[in-house]
């Protein structure tokens, strides 16, 4: 018997490592939410994470951490990708760099640079939570919104910006009105890549010595407790969230940016 | 004057990220505990990152795992994204969306779901490191789909018909013709899945043996920890991966500048 080979075949394994160990966890996660201790369903979880003062307030609390590190990552980064991507060809290059390298530079290390800082000028750290917290994330996702809005900003038509000022449109018009709005998928790629990990990324507030709770702050707790119950509704939670976000803004933005994370090679 | 604050804004920006990492690096060469005192110049904090044997094996053995899982990720995307690009519509989608999920998630809540799976629910032992293993795996392998995939829509089709009309395999024409094609998106998508794993804190700590440490693991429990002589040789480590990185990064893009400047410049 001969055994053909076709080139669709190749995607088997990795289909199955996906089937295995990317969706079996993700029904495993929400088998857990929806039953208790003793494996029979319930919606307790879910009522609980409504209910509970405590996981409300760490949500409203996250967003609200979230929504401030975004809107700043988004007011540097943007003139900062801007000014890149008008520079000429052989600097810019350069300068992508200087602002790619921290990205290969372990987070964890990153963070405690900051924090021998931050505590060298404030002393204690544990007197401003909220504003270390955001400065932490802030440093720390920096890049991740600069690039997406870079690499939009440089396949942007250099025309149609020559064509409105030729039509008359000063800099500041020309680029409200072409630069700005074509460039809104990157800045859409960068929100999805800053807000979400400054909602959950609670070991920048660990280093920070901080002890204030962002959404992953629960799951990790949770986890330590052996609560595998609570824990799985929590992740549930920020999955359907992430989940919502990608299909709202899927039309955006080029799925391709998600690679953006290694654009720098 | 635009000039200027354009200029004005770059060095802020690059003075925000790189002041810090500075700092530590010119503390790391002095007896100082923290910063702000000036102490006396001295190479002690690099003396116990090379010697102390703990440290040695968590830089080794967070390098390993980061080559390694960087490895089965590659063949796994790279082919994963050949199969699929070469696929029916249902079958391209079904893997794209899969593909999509680790990408999109917190890193915390894959580092939870693959441990309540591994761990908790098939029973597997953490100290086999295959939970951690694969944890990386799956952290890192769509990003190596991801970047093979706009390779495979810009290869020209017709040589590898042309390679089958000349009698070669289709197994020979995949690695002779479309291999050599896609191998930029491979190489890039195999250094993201290196980079993935080295800067993962969240998968490992839910999945790594109790005596297995990562440097994001490491770092974490010393800065909860007293011990001041290895915090500060963190220092000297971070210092340590910050020129290896300024180095390679420049080679590479020495090496790789000049073609993207002709091709930019058509």
């Amino acid at each position: 018997m001969k055994i053909y080979f076709s080139r669709k075949n190749l995607c088997i394994p990795y289909a199955l490592f996906l089937v295995l160990f990317v969706i079996a966890p993700v029904l495993v996660v929400l088998y857990y939410a929806f039953t208790n201790g003793e494996g029979q369903f319930t919606l307790e979880n879910l009522v609980g994470f409504f209910t509970s003062a405590n996981t409300i307030g760490t949500l409203i609390y996250s967003m609200a951490v979230a929504f401030v590190v975004t809107v700043l990552c988004l007011v540097i980064a943007y003139p900062v990708a801007y000014i890149l991507s008008k520079s000429r060809i052989k600097r810019r290059n350069g300068l992508l760099i200087l602002f790619i390298i921290p990205m290969w530079i372990n987070f964890t290390l990153r963070v405690t640079a900051l924090k021998e800082v931050l505590s060298a000028i404030e002393g204690n750290l544990a007197y401003y939570p909220f504003i270390n917290t955001v400065i932490g994330q802030t440093y720390d996702f920096l890049p991740f919104m600069i690039l997406p809005i870079y690499t939009t900003l440089i396949k942007l038509d250099k025309d149609l910006e020559e064509a409105a000022s030729d039509l008359g449109a000063n800099d500041f018009r020309t680029f409200l009105k072409v630069t700005l709005p074509l460039s809104m998928p990157g800045v859409i790629s960068g929100i999805m890549m800053v807000f979400l990990p400054a909602m959950t990324n609670y070991v920048i507030l660990d280093i920070l010595y901080n002890s204030t709770y962002i959404m992953g702050s629960l799951i990790g707790s949770y986890f330590s407790a052996y609560n595998w119950h609570t824990g799985s509704m929590i992740s549930i939670v920020l999955f359907a969230i992430v989940f919502a976000a990608t299909l709202i803004t899927n039309k955006y933005t080029d799925i391709d940016n998600a690679a953006d994370r290694g654009a720098m090679l | 004057m635009k000039k200027i604050f354009a200029a004005a804004w770059l060095v802020a920006a690059l003075l925000f990220i790189y002041l810090p990492i500075m700092l530590l690096a010119l503390y790391s060469f002095t007896t100082s505990p923290q910063l702000g005192t000036i102490r006396e110049f001295s190479f002690h904090n690099y003396v116990t990152l090379f010697t102390t044997p703990e440290l040695r094996k968590m830089i080794i053995g967070t390098f390993t795992l980061a080559v390694v899982s960087a490895l089965i990720a590659t063949v796994l995307g790279a082919s994963g994204a050949i199969g699929a690009f070469y696929s029916g519509k249902l079958s391209k989608a079904a893997i794209h969306g899969m593909n999509h999920i680790p990408v999109i998630n917190a890193d915390v809540v894959t580092g939870f779901s693959i441990c309540i799976f591994l761990i908790v629910v098939l029973n597997l032992n953490k100290e086999t490191y295959i939970p951690l293993v694969i944890g990386h795996v799956v952290l890192s392998a769509p990003f190596v789909y991801l970047s093979v995939v706009p390779k495979l829509k810009q290869m020209d089709e017709s040589i590898y018909e042309a390679a089958l009309d000349m009698g070669a395999t289709p197994l020979r024409a995949i690695v002779k013709v479309i291999l050599p094609q896609i191998l930029s998106g491979i190489f890039s998508g195999f250094m993201i899945a290196v980079t993935l794993s080295l800067d993962d804190y969240f998968v490992a700590t839910y999945t790594k043996p109790a005596t297995f440490d990562t440097i994001s693991t490491y770092v974490v429990n010393a800065t909860k920890g007293a011990q001041t002589n290895i915090k500060t040789a963190l220092w000297a480590l971070s210092t340590v991966i910050f020129i290896v990185v300024v180095l390679v990064v420049v080679i590479m893009n020495l090496m790789g500048g000049k073609e993207k400047d002709r091709y930019e410049e058509i």
